[in-house]
């Protein structure tokens, strides 16, 4: 198994990822719909692009973003010897 | 165990087979009808063989081992958990009566589009992996390791029933409705129908038998929603993808509000359907959306399906396919809403109807629904052309307006299949779909309720000599029990407290979400700071809802008490702070505890398990 220092740098990464994701998530969950009336006055594949983040964009970010962290942590853990076999 | 390998191996075999059998039953019950097969028993075939299915599945996944009981033997691969997730998930609200929400609140109504899909990355990011490697068969499990003991255990089993309950208790009506509308049965039988249906999914095979039904029923459930509306967007746009094409009928939605909406105009007092914040301000909008997301990561019925999945890898992967079968389903709903205003916007309102001829004139439907009480003309059920004629000339209304049409929320999916004039055949199609989602949730609520009271409450704290045998006939009476309990509930509640499902939502983010994500990312977390974050969370947020509902309360900052975890949960998270910090740390090996949470590789780590498997 590593060692305890090396924990800690596998913990400083693994935090440092969560941290860009929950950021992420928190843009698309909030900061891009303050700007809805904004956005409304953009067409985007017909819609106003307020609504359709709401409706459909930060969906699909939503589901970019899981699988992207998933992949990332998941060389996280491999580098530092800590994935499952 | 060989034969348990080559079922999964063969999964994809299996489903495959499973879906094009069920596309094959429907296109011969439309057969059935072009043949002449009365409505009725239409809607008998589509009860009675759907809810064979999936008991048959049920059955087959019977069980006698405790971790296939409670976990599916932590086999189940990241896809399948997915879909079983996105079925244990998407309850009767977000199949029937979202749509109907977005239709009524426009652009507010969005604020649960997103808050029931953004939650996910809470759960990957936060949850899933911890509570995956910890090895939990129940979310109190892991409160009990992590803080110590029974007493935090015991807080975790309370409010679990109470999120759980009222929320299956919605799944119970839901799934009675349907039943009786089909089966043309009183809706307390139709309850006990269900009940029935539900039992026999999960009392013989637990967790492993609800995670295959589930996954059968998404499949029903997610064809049943999209076939609708793909055939409705053919027709009105020539394009079979709602979900681009309603882009253009928002457009002309918009259109028509400027057009007719002034003064005088049959859209007189419509709220425009893409401007914001007109029902909810931006402070309730914002508020519910993070509610409802940090709810998602703590509802106990979502969090356990995580707990099935082979290793902690394949945990966070599971949590993308999961949302990603939930958004096939959300990303579509607000096109529902948006067909169906187009069609009575541009359709229905403005007809004349100062005759009786031109009231029988307007679209069947109208009057097939209004017959059941869900669509209101000039303050009547709107029964009979004679009924909505009369009242309306009482009225004084000649143009059927805005102001005199209502529409209950759930008709808008029910009701579409009929508004584009498609065979009842898709009318059954789309009211399976609405009892697999109902029947989905209440398998895995009733499963997560049950299962607290079996392990945590019997096993853990009443008899921990227990033997497995013993464990799973308790675990199965308690199932029952709790099943009973529900039904009854549900046929003597007041109808208003069906409604406020998402109250479950604020009690669990407030009650839960604070110790499980602290458990993991603070090792000076300790059980004291625990303890009592949960009891103020909860406390706070319980007191906030019945205030505001029962005692006439003013609202704190104007918040709507469907986001009361907005105050609760600050409260959770500030009283474990500073408790913590005034009481001991935790001792070595728990901070080594947390330690080993943290890495996905090793065995698991609740003792228990490791014996059992």
């Amino acid at each position: 198994m590593t060692s305890p220092g090396q924990l800690e740098e596998y913990w400083g990464k693994t935090r440092n990822l969560m941290v860009t994701t929950l950021v992420l998530w928190f843009v698309f969950s909030f900061v891009v719909h303050f700007f809805v009336n904004v956005l409304n006055s953009i067409t985007f594949l017909g819609f106003p692009l307020g609504f359709y983040m709401a409706a459909q964009g930060s969906l699909i970010v939503f589901v970019v973003l899981i699988f992207w962290y998933a992949h990332r942590q998941n060389r996280i853990d491999e580098e530092y010897g800590v994935a499952e076999d | 165990m060989q034969q348990k390998d080559a079922f999964i191996a063969n999964l994809g075999k299996i489903y495959g087979i499973y879906t094009g059998g069920f596309l094959g039953f429907v296109i011969f019950l439309a057969i059935l009808e072009q043949l002449g097969v009365p409505n009725r028993i239409i809607g008998y075939l589509f009860v009675f063989l759907t809810l064979a299915v999936y008991a048959g599945i049920g059955i087959l996944s019977r069980t006698t081992q405790v971790s296939e009981y409670y976990v599916a033997g932590r086999r189940v691969p990241a896809v399948y958990n997915g879909m079983a997730t996105a079925a244990d998930w998407m309850s009767a609200a977000s199949f029937i009566a979202m749509a109907g929400t977005l239709y009524a609140l426009g652009y507010d109504g969005l604020a649960f589009v997103l808050g029931w899909t953004g939650g996910y990355v809470l759960v990957a990011v936060l949850i899933a992996p911890y509570l995956r490697k910890f090895g939990a068969y129940t979310v109190p499990d892991f409160l009990a390791a992590r803080y110590s003991g029974n007493f935090a255990r015991f807080i975790g089993v309370v409010i679990l029933f109470m999120c759980s309950m009222v929320y299956l208790m919605g799944q119970l009506k839901g799934v009675g409705v349907i039943a009786s509308r089909l089966l043309d049965i009183p809706i307390n039988v139709g309850i006990f129908v269900g009940l029935a249906g539900i039992l026999v999914c999960s009392m013989l095979g637990g967790m492993r038998a609800v995670t295959w039904t589930q996954v059968a029923q998404y499949i029903v459930l997610i064809v049943a929603y999209l076939v609708p509306v793909i055939l409705l967007s053919a027709q009105k746009t020539g394009v079979p993808l709602p979900q681009l094409m309603y882009g253009e009928i928002l457009q002309r939605i918009s259109e028509l509000e400027q057009q007719f909406g002034q003064p005088g105009g049959y859209l007189e007092g419509v709220k425009p359907h893409v401007q914001p914040f007109l029902s909810y301000t931006p402070a309730n909008f914002f508020a519910l959306v993070l509610c409802l997301m940090v709810g998602t990561a703590s509802l106990p019925h979502v969090i356990m399906r995580f707990f099935t999945t082979p290793s902690v890898r394949e945990a966070r992967k599971s949590v993308g396919w999961a949302l990603f079968f939930i958004f096939l389903l959300y990303f579509t709903a607000p096109s529902y809403a948006a067909f169906a205003k187009f069609e009575i916007f541009g359709n229905v309102l403005g007809r004349d109807i100062s005759t009786l001829e031109l009231a029988q004139q307007l679209p069947r439907w109208i009057y097939l629904y209004g017959n059941v009480g869900l669509v209101t003309v000039c303050g009547v059920a709107a029964t009979s052309a004679e009924a909505v004629f009369q009242a309306c000339q009482a009225k004084g209304v000649s143009v059927l307006n805005f102001a005199n049409f209502a529409i209950n929320n759930d008709t808008v999916v029910i009701a579409t299949p009929e508004i584009a004039g498609l065979p009842y055949v898709i009318a059954g199609l789309v009211a399976a779909g609405g009892l697999a989602a109902a029947l989905s949730t209440a398998d895995g609520l009733l499963l997560a309720m049950a299962n607290a009271l079996s392990h945590d409450i019997y096993y853990k704290m009443i008899d921990p000599a227990a033997s497995a045998a013993r464990r799973l006939i308790v675990a199965r009476v308690l199932l029952v029990a709790v099943a009973v309990l529900a039904a009854w509930l549900t046929i003597i509640a007041p109808a208003g407290v069906l409604s406020y499902v998402s109250w479950a939502f604020s009690i669990a983010a407030a009650g839960l979400f604070p110790a499980l994500v602290l458990g993991v990312m603070w090792k000076r977390c300790n059980a004291p700071g625990a303890i009592a974050g949960m009891i103020a969370g909860a406390g706070v947020t319980l007191f906030y809802i019945i205030g505001t509902y029962a005692y006439g309360m003013k609202p704190w900052f104007g918040i709507n008490n469907i986001s009361a975890a907005i105050f609760g949960l600050p409260v959770a998270f500030v009283v474990t702070y500073v408790v913590a910090k005034l009481t001991p740390e935790p001792s070595r090996e728990m901070q080594e505890f947390v330690e080993q949470i943290r890495i996905p590789r090793g065995e698991i780590l609740m003792e228990d398990a490791r014996k059992a498997e």
